[in-house]
């Protein structure tokens, strides 16, 4: 936690944290992270803490995840040159493929990793939450891989805006309930995904799905995301070199994190995550969780936070469901805190146009989470002409297509603008 | 006599178990928060009020809509520390906090402590701060003699829950099962061994609860504890309309 008149050195976190020396013993990176939780779960966590120091480094254990990860999830995943953009925006421009992972985004690096461990440490069920269903999707898939039921409790509002994922997650053998508390989307999911782990701490393994909540799951969520900035590093040497700048989307912050390991001891890259801008700057109207967001509690680890003068957890908007969530992983506080990584925002409006720019010119359809990234750096690139830019492409946008239907297409020639007229 | 010990005498001089009675502040009414809190107080040997919070994790459905209710009507920390600091007939009956984490942080550690020692607030119970975490906080409270009452679960290691006792001030909360308030009443074949040894490492009282609904249940825990915790079931009863001192009363063994 941050103490009143407390110093903190930031350069020697920073290097701290570049030579893998984060999180601390108790699960801090600098001030943020630890476990609160309710007790009934620390000894849950105390086993799960242990087991994952135990396997990660385990070489039977990265063989079988490996194996996986090559034979099942598609790895590695392309490196793409985005040539028509790059003309477009006057940069060279490059993605990280996550799109083309087994289930259409990088949710499933962490989720197959997760449910091997699950599977290792004895575990019976597993629950997960899931906000724009894609974590949700590579549980229940990773869950059948492995042979474990899966739970999804995933709000209500969520639902209904991501209808195809829901269909995917049943037609995978998962059991989706609907959280029709709280805010009913990500933040309800998790609450009720924690409250369910709760009742049956031995049995039950929480799967989470980013780079937030209690120690170990930071830390967890980070090492098996990892590979996303590993592969995109070797790929772009062998490319034309390491680029100017990363770019990635941010809602808890496990695609961001994954790729901006592989870059972090490079003080020349410039890294920048962007986060969802909403429909306006107001509180409750978009989910800038770093931008504007205190210190706080939620979902065991002290992080930024959007809460109001009383602590209470606000409402969050996105267009986009993966990130739309007021809280983020405790690692990026402490990037944003001594300066390492750059947070910037991209609203509804230009994350729906970077996506059309990115269907028209690449063919490619990104998630809208994964919009939200091609904006901010398309804006980047506007006073940086010339640069080389990475763009992580965490995910795939036909889970996208209900909500984007409310979106008609934009076109430039008269007939469209006549119709749009009428 | 400092809070914490005042909280302490107050759970062991009732002769039969204590009785340690949770609400929700302000619900359902904001404007009857007082008036329950002088019944439930009076039938009752220490008082947990609940401070609502929008992401209440480690509990069920009844304190969830209890918090949800109370956060729209505007009840808030800084709203019942004023209510408390208002009162005119003050029960003798100690009064505790218990807040999930967040509305504490945003108060400010420091300047809740001595704020609540004024408006007459014994103890805090925090479910989602754990003892290794808790130092910070602990720090303040202690400055101004505030309870930091520890949890113990059936799942908590011996080791752990050694430590937990030595460290709890006012009582010992030991949770008599795992998982969320309000929810299944059944009570873990091996309640009476669980308790038996948090009572012998604990300095202070234990009182025992989580899914305690009737006066059957209240029996069966006193034998085992110090005092036994009632809360979904009493917020039901408000809900209902019932009269909660009356309520509290018949679940008396
Ligand atoms: C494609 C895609 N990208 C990004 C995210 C945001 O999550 P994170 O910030 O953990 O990468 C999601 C979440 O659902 C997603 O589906």
């Amino acid at each position: 936690m941050i103490r009143p008149n407390e110093e903190i050195n930031e350069k020697k976190l920073l290097r701290a944290l570049v030579d893998g020396k984060l999180p601390d013993a108790s699960g801090r990176f600098g001030p943020f992270g630890g476990r609160y939780v309710p007790e009934t779960l620390m000894p849950a966590i105390e086993r799960l803490t242990e087991g994952v120091h135990r396997l990660l480094p385990d070489e039977s254990f990265n063989h079988k995840l490996t194996s996986q990860l090559k034979e099942w999830v598609g790895r590695p995943t392309a490196l793409t040159h985005a040539a028509r953009l790059s003309k477009a925006w006057g940069a060279d421009v490059w993605f990280k493929r996550e799109d083309l992972a087994h289930t259409g985004a990088h949710k499933i690096n962490n989720a197959i990793g997760q449910a091997l461990l699950a599977k290792e440490l004895g575990a019976t069920r597993i629950v997960a939450e899931t906000g724009a269903g894609q974590h949700g999707v590579a549980s229940a898939a990773a869950c059948a891989r492995v042979g474990l039921p899966c739970v999804v409790y995933m709000g209500e509002l969520d639902i209904q805006r991501q209808s195809p994922n829901v269909d995917r997650m049943k037609r995978l053998g998962a059991n989706v309930v609907s959280v029709n508390s709280g805010d009913r989307t990500l933040r309800a999911a998790i609450d009720e995904a924690i409250r369910d782990w709760v009742s049956d701490p031995v049995d039950t393994y929480y799967l989470l799905g980013s780079a937030v909540g209690p120690h170990p799951y930071p830390f967890l969520v980070r090492e098996l995301q990892a590979v996303i900035g590993r592969e995109a590093r070797s790929q772009l040497e062998t490319h034309g070199g390491l680029p100017d700048a990363v770019f990635a989307c941010v809602g808890g912050g496990s695609n961001a994190i994954g790729l901006f390991h592989g870059f972090l001891g490079e003080e020349n890259i410039s890294l920048i995550g962007v986060e969802a801008g909403g429909r306006g700057d107001d509180l409750g109207d978009h989910s800038a969780t770093l931008g504007s967001g205190r210190p706080g509690v939620l979902h065991g680890a002290y992080s930024l936070l959007l809460y109001d003068d009383h602590g209470q957890i606000q409402e969050t908007h996105s267009v986009s469901a993966g990130l739309d969530y007021p809280g983020v992983g405790p690692e990026h506080a402490l990037l944003k805190l001594v300066g390492r990584v750059k947070y910037v925002t991209a609203k509804d409006s230009e994350a729906l146009d970077a996506l059309q720019e990115c269907c028209e010119l690449e063919g490619i359809l990104p998630a809208l989470e994964t919009a939200h990234a091609i904006a901010g750096a398309r804006h980047w690139a506007s006073t940086n002409q010339g640069a080389r830019i990475l763009i992580g492409l965490s995910g795939r946008g036909d889970k996208d297509m209900p909500i984007l239907s409310q979106y008609p297409i934009k076109t430039n020639d008269t007939e469209g603008a006549e119709n749009a007229a009428a | 006599m400092l809070p914490h010990e005042a909280l302490k005498n107050a759970l062991e001089k009732s002769e039969e178990s204590a009785l340690v009675a949770f609400l929700t502040a302000g619900y359902p009414e904001p404007k009857n928060f007082l008036n329950v809190l002088y019944d439930v107080s009076e039938a009752a040997d220490a008082v947990e009020i609940g401070v609502p919070f929008s992401d209440p994790m480690a509990d069920g459905v009844t304190i969830q809509r209890s918090s949800q209710a109370a956060i729209e009507h505007g009840v808030s920390l800084s709203w019942i520390l004023d209510q408390l600091g208002s009162r005119t007939i003050k029960s003798n009956t100690p009064l505790l906090l218990m807040s999930y984490l967040n509305p504490l942080l945003a108060f400010g550690f420091d300047d809740l402590a001595s704020r609540a020692l004024q408006v007459g607030v014994s103890g805090f119970i925090i479910p989602d701060l754990p003892y290794e975490e808790s130092m910070l906080l602990k720090t303040s409270l202690d400055k101004v003699g505030i309870a930091l009452i520890q949890l113990v679960t059936p799942a908590t290691p011996s080791i752990r829950l050694n430590e937990i006792c030595q460290a709890s001030q006012g009582f010992v909360y030991a949770v008599t099962r795992t998982g969320i308030t309000g929810s299944a009443t059944q009570f873990p074949a091996d309640l009476a061994d669980y308790l038996a040894a948090v009572k012998e490492a604990a300095k202070v009282p234990v009182c025992a609860g989580f899914g305690v609904r009737k006066s059957e249940q209240v029996r069966m825990i006193s034998r085992h504890a110090d005092g036994v915790i009632v809360g979904s079931a009493l917020v039901e009863a408000l809900e209902r309309g019932e009269n909660p001192g009356e309520f509290l009363r018949n679940l008396r063994p």
